[in-house]
């Protein structure tokens, strides 16, 4: 039988779309349990207005990674205390949810998403490195092999996957979201940019998180806010 | 008015409600649930002694508006931000004639603004000309996440949009505050997109279009709209509380938007009730960008901290600011600058 640990696992590998960070390391993971071939999950969000398509997102990425598992036949995911949880929980696809309320899939949203992740990854990336003393120039001629491997580089090799740049050892390390490579001086424009991206999802997430604790009662693993 | 450290503060707080979200007045789940997703703001982002019940933030007094806001917030005058949700609360959440009845008793404090909703159609206009020509508004704070039958939603660029903006120049209503929420149809699209705004921005020149929230959470966007439209603004509301709790990420977004604006196109707001400005104003004045961040940032002078505080929204609003508290260079606004790092790239 499928440990609840496994769920928790495959859980781990969804994403808040616009955050870019799992799903249980957001809190958003509120109960699992595991009977038999059927499992269910639980998930909270830090508002009772929480945007309605990322919601949609999170619970059918859930469903998809928790029905991935050997074992499981039946994944029932379901959203707690959300306006549309009535519209949302149990339905099967995003039209049954919301019926012609929405003007196609919700494709072009990620990928807007997964671009401003990738922007705000690469920036945190680039900052380091220039504050360790490389200049512009020399973080611009880097390869994608020249980085120290980490999750931060990991998560940005995954995302130029998804997003359709090219990720071999030799491609250029920074490039710009639609997989243009930067020289120096075009880097320093960019990254004014991106970090800008970075602050907002940033500050974002520490919303949500500070909601999320307040509405739940949770601990702050920080001490602060 | 405040002073600190012989320094002089003229305080227009630029973001106020006085709402009724009592159990009596919730229409329906929706109505508890808007109110509930406030207070958890106010009680996560604000020292514990300004705190309240839920039962008082539900529902307060004008005496206890008039004392948080004048008595003890420091500010001068304060400017009324309706918000209606009327299929959220039966009687509405704050609406204009709410505002302006509190207004009215007490002449040359406060600033009442209207609202209105493009999907009102041709009865809407009307409704807004008597609005305007009823309480002399200078100002609209729009919604444009507010639920209507079946509708959610509505965008700023949209053609019934412009017949509104048009009458809003006609009529000489100058201010458009604009705050994003995060229901919306068609689902495909982000609800916190501010993009609408760069459209409505170029085609109204005349008008100045004030993001509030400072378009958070997407606030890489709204930066990027402003540095090109130069009658676009920023409202602090919502983003000012996190000085007390993440003060150094504060910075760091004070810093990018006197960087990406200037300061002279950035409002103080405590959106009050969710916060109070006492507090505000005083961890306000009191901040500073912190040493290691300073390559990077210009620091807060008392001059910044003043049109920030009050002198933009005098000078939108054509607020008289006595002489000793006004700063010479706000009279000469810098023309906008040429977009910083426009080219080549954009925020995704």
């Amino acid at each position: 039988m499928t440990t609840v640990q496994e769920v928790v696992r495959a859980l781990a590998e969804v994403r808040d779309p616009e955050l870019d960070e799992p799903l249980t390391t957001l809190g958003f993971v509120s109960a699992v349990r595991v009977t038999q071939v059927r499992v269910e999950v639980w998930l909270r969000l830090p508002t009772y207005f929480c945007a309605p398509n990322f919601a949609w997102l999170m619970v059918d990425g859930a469903r998809a990674a928790v029905l991935a598992l050997d074992g499981v036949q039946e994944a029932d995911v379901r959203l707690a205390d959300h306006f549309a949880a009535d519209e949302i929980n149990g339905a099967a696809t995003l039209a049954h949810a919301f019926p012609g309320r929405s003007q196609g899939e919700l494709t072009e949203l990620r990928d807007v998403f997964a671009r401003k992740a990738f922007v705000a990854r690469q920036a945190r990336l680039c900052e380091a490195l220039l504050h360790a003393g490389r200049t512009p120039e020399e973080v611009s001629a880097l390869r994608l092999s020249d980085l120290d491997p980490g999750p931060e580089v990991e998560r940005c090799r995954t995302l130029r996957a998804e997003l359709g740049i090219a990720a071999s050892p030799r491609d250029p390390a920074f490039v710009l979201p639609d997989g243009r490579p930067l020289d120096g001086d075009g880097l320093r424009r960019w990254l004014r940019v991106a970090r800008l991206v970075g602050l907002s999802i940033e500050g974002n997430a520490g919303i949500c998180r500070g909601l999320l604790r307040t509405r739940y009662g949770l601990r702050d693993p920080e001490g602060a806010g | 008015m405040y002073e600190k450290d012989g320094e002089r503060y003229f305080i227009v707080d630029g973001h106020i409600h006085f709402w009724d979200a009592s159990p009596a007045n919730q229409a329906n789940k929706y109505g508890t649930g808007f109110i509930k997703c406030f207070y958890d703001y106010q009680q996560n982002l604000s020292p514990p002694e300004f705190k309240w019940s839920l039962e008082k933030f539900e529902k307060y007094s004008e005496d206890d508006l008039l004392h948080d806001i004048f008595e003890v917030g420091y500010a001068d005058v304060a400017i009324f931000q309706p918000t209606y949700l009327t299929d959220f609360y039966t009687n509405g959440f704050n609406t204009t004639e709410q505002c302006a009845a509190v207004a009215e008793k007490h002449p040359g404090k406060f600033i009442v603004n209207g609202a209105f909703d493009p999907r009102d159609g041709e009865a809407g206009l009307e409704a807004l000309e008597a609005l305007v020509e009823r309480y002399q508004l200078k100002g609209v704070k729009l919604y444009t996440a507010e639920w209507k039958g079946d509708s959610r939603g509505w965008r700023l660029d949209s053609p019934e949009a412009y017949l509104y903006l048009a009458k809003c120049r006609e009529l000489g209503v100058r201010n458009v505050h604009i705050h994003k929420g995060p229901t919306i149809w068609p689902l495909n699209r982000d609800a916190f997109d501010v993009s609408d705004v760069d459209d409505a921005a170029t085609d109204f020149p005349e008008l100045n279009f004030i993001v509030e929230h400072l378009g958070l959470p997407r606030l890489e966007d709204f930066c990027w709209i402003a540095t090109q439209e130069p009658n676009v603004y920023g409202g602090f509301a919502v983003a000012m509380p996190l000085m007390y709790t993440r003060p150094r990420y504060f910075a760091q977004i004070i810093g990018e938007l006197c960087y990406w604006l200037d300061e002279n196109r950035l409002l103080f707001g405590s959106d009050y009730a969710i916060w109070q400005p006492k507090w505000l104003v005083e961890q306000f004045v009191d901040f500073q960008i912190p040493d290691d961040l300073l390559s990077e940032y210009a620091p807060l002078t008392p001059d910044v901290k003043r049109k920030i505080l009050g002198l933009n929204a005098a000078r939108l609003y054509d607020l008289e600011v006595p002489a000793e508290l006004d700063v010479l260079s706000v009279a000469e606004i810098a023309p906008a600058r040429p977009a910083v790092g426009s080219e080549p790239v954009s925020p995704v």
